[in-house]
């Protein structure tokens, strides 16, 4: 190919369908080899990318030149990175849902596991305590996390306590979760004597957990918020608190939800530091200081470890629990872009 | 220096746009104005004033005067202190750590850095406008130039503050392009329309001096003219000192110039000299300011 000016006319790109045509013939041919040749599921899809490879590249070198088919190349690479990573996902998705939907029905909500042996029962002590708990938790690490993170971004940078706290908020990250319950049971059993099961000890456990991540996030949003906008308002003679009040916590705000939303998300499933702290139970309790509580993920950990006779009602419950779980972050992230868009940065 | 020759070219251009523009420097500035201003603002006396981060010196041994109701701009190449002296005047420049001064800086006569002043006051006295057009992002056009009232916390009725909204927006020159979206984001309007909204909410607060730091080099050459058409109307009201890097709009818009330079680099940046704008661009006593102006430096 010539590499003179007069190149830029005889510019020549596959036609818009190739890389779908390619996509195509490769799924074919990995279906093919899955259906008739019996090869595995895992098998099949690497042929697929390398029959889509090898269809589009060799195609891309000669019509369109080495740039292009380079780019294809690195296209191709970032398509497939992004496939690997969400395969499993969709196939965790894909298995909770198809065997959750068993036991996904209305006694699920409406009935707890008082007095049930073997079919029926419900999950709504679980859904009731796991609501409880990770609500509590929310409410305590919420305003101390994001406090946190207001003195270390905003008053305390580069000063000795600000060091000292972002060091532990670090430390505190990588708390394995079981060590968090720990400390949560070691602290009431302190206080109440040994044996004591509290669903505010699960929500402690929970909150020591939660609070560096909104720390963390939550100083992230604060550092995107422009420094002229506090100067412009520090321009008008605000005061410093106010400033953060009024200009910089609002500009940060759907940062901050997703953050917390985040953190919640985290240890909405937490299950190791729940089972030491709150304990299992059958009926429901909605009193977070009155004795045991249940709690979605201890539920589904403890019908499939310690199932009856016969099995199989069990299992149902505990993937129709994880089903559950799974609707539950799912709406309450749903709820927080709803109130990060309402009271975000609008743009026009 | 690309800056100046595109800005000469933008200069050219402006003097043709129907915009009123005061010509010809001060003096013609001067003729325009009324013998008595409507509202008399107050002046700012520098005294030795010396201003350090840390350790390092950033400005040495200004003294001078900021006449009151009159716009004076601070020129001089970067880095030669201009920006950190005119923080300095609403100790804005304290926001940056282990910055302080020494010397004095008096609005009436009174000291802005005596012991026991809040430098939120004097924020209050002494607004500021800055390079980057920045109104508040989750706020409406209304709120943000209601925001330093409502932030400072006065109870307000809503017909007043109306009014004054009203009265600063108009005072912006900004009142009838937004008059039907008050509710709207601020950040949805044109840079031009963004830095006078800027202008508008740090005029509502009614303060004596208005600061601005370099308030067009962001904007376009017609938005410049109608920044700096309201400059030559807000010196009614306000002591304006402006820090600008294009020569042919101190020339345009003020009435006394400063000159700011250093010798070396890491050296104090000082004051070469003050005096009315006409005669900074014709017969400067400096040869600095000389080369400066003519632009064989900076």
């Amino acid at each position: 190919m010539s590499t003179s000016t007069m190149a830029w006319g005889d510019h020549r790109v596959l036609p818009t369908w190739a890389p779908a045509a390619a996509t195509g013939a490769g799924v074919a041919v990995g279906l093919l080899a899955f259906l008739a040749g019996g090869v595995s599921l895992i098998l099949a899809a690497i042929v697929a990318a390398a029959v889509t490879t090898a269809a589009l590249i060799p195609w891309s070198l000669a019509v369109e030149g080495s740039r292009r088919a380079r780019d294809r190349m690195v296209t191709l690479t970032v398509t497939g990175a992004f496939a690997l990573a969400v395969a499993p996902l969709i196939s965790l998705l894909y298995t909770v849902v198809s065997k959750g939907l068993d036991r996904f029905d209305a006694t699920l909500f409406s009935e707890s596991m008082r007095n049930v042996v073997g079919n029926g029962g419900g999950v709504q002590h679980a859904i009731v305590g796991t609501l409880v708990i990770t609500g509590l938790a929310t409410l305590a690490s919420v305003p101390i996390g994001v406090m946190t993170a207001i003195y270390l971004h905003e008053y305390g940078r580069g000063g000795k306590l600000g060091r000292a706290i972002s060091f532990f908020v670090d430390v505190m990250t990588g708390i394995p979760s079981i060590v968090a319950g720990l400390f949560a049971y070691a602290l009431f059993a302190l206080i109440f004597g040994p044996g004591v099961r509290l669903g505010v000890m699960g929500a402690v456990a929970l909150s020591l957990l939660m609070i560096p991540i909104v720390v963390r996030s939550t100083e992230e949003m604060l550092r995107v918020v422009p420094h002229h906008l506090r100067e412009a308002s520090y321009g008008l003679g605000v005061p410093k608190w106010l400033t953060i009040v009024k200009v910089v916590l609002p500009t940060a705000f759907a940062g901050i939800v997703t953050g917390c939303m985040l953190a919640i998300a985290r240890v909405v499933g937490e299950t190791a530091p729940l089972l030491i702290t709150t304990g299992a139970v059958t009926s429901v309790n909605a009193n977070p200081f009155g004795g045991r509580m249940e709690n979605l993920a201890v539920f589904a950990y403890n019908q499939y470890a310690n199932p009856g006779v016969p099995r199989d009602p069990y299992i149902a419950r505990a993937w129709a629990a994880a089903l559950t779980l799974l609707l539950i972050v799912m709406v309450l992230n749903l709820v927080a872009r709803l109130v990060s868009a309402r009271f975000g940065v609008k743009q026009r | 220096m690309s800056q100046p020759s595109a800005d000469a070219g933008a200069a050219g251009s402006s003097t043709e746009a129907p915009l009123h523009v005061p010509l010809g420097g001060g003096a013609a500035a001067a003729t325009a104005e009324p013998a008595v201003p409507a509202t008399p603002a107050k002046s700012i006396e520098v005294r030795d004033l010396d201003i350090y981060y840390g350790r390092f010196h950033a400005v040495a041994g200004v003294t001078v005067t900021l006449r009151p109701n009159k716009v004076t701009a601070l020129i001089g190449s970067s880095g030669c202190g201009k920006s950190t002296f005119l923080r300095s005047l609403n100790r804005m420049h304290e926001l940056v750590r282990g910055a302080y001064v020494d010397g004095k800086v008096e609005l009436d006569g009174r000291d802005i850095y005596a012991t026991g002043t809040d430098p939120v006051a004097v924020r209050r006295q002494i607004g500021m406008v800055f390079q980057q057009p920045n109104p508040f992002p989750t706020m409406s056009i209304y709120d943000n130039v209601a925001a330093g009232l409502r932030l400072n916390r006065r109870k307000i009725k809503k017909p007043e503050l109306d009014e004054i909204v009203e009265r600063a927006l108009r005072g912006a020159h900004l009142w009838t392009e937004v008059k039907d979206r008050l509710d709207k984001p601020g950040s949805g309007l044109s840079g031009g329309q963004q830095q006078r909204l800027c202008i508008a909410r740090a005029t509502a607060v009614e303060p004596d001096v208005l600061l601005m730091d370099e308030p067009c080099s962001a904007l376009d050459p017609i938005a410049t003219v109608a920044i700096e058409s309201l400059i030559a109307e807000l010196k009614n009201r306000f002591t304006i000192v402006i820090v600008t890097h294009n020569m042919q709009q101190a020339a345009r818009a003020s009435d006394y110039t400063a000159f700011f330079n250093i010798e070396r680099s890491g050296d104090p940046g000082r004051l070469v000299e003050i005096d009315e704008t006409q005669t900074i661009f014709s017969t400067p006593a400096s040869p600095a300011t000389e080369a400066y102006i003519s632009g064989r430096f900076g």
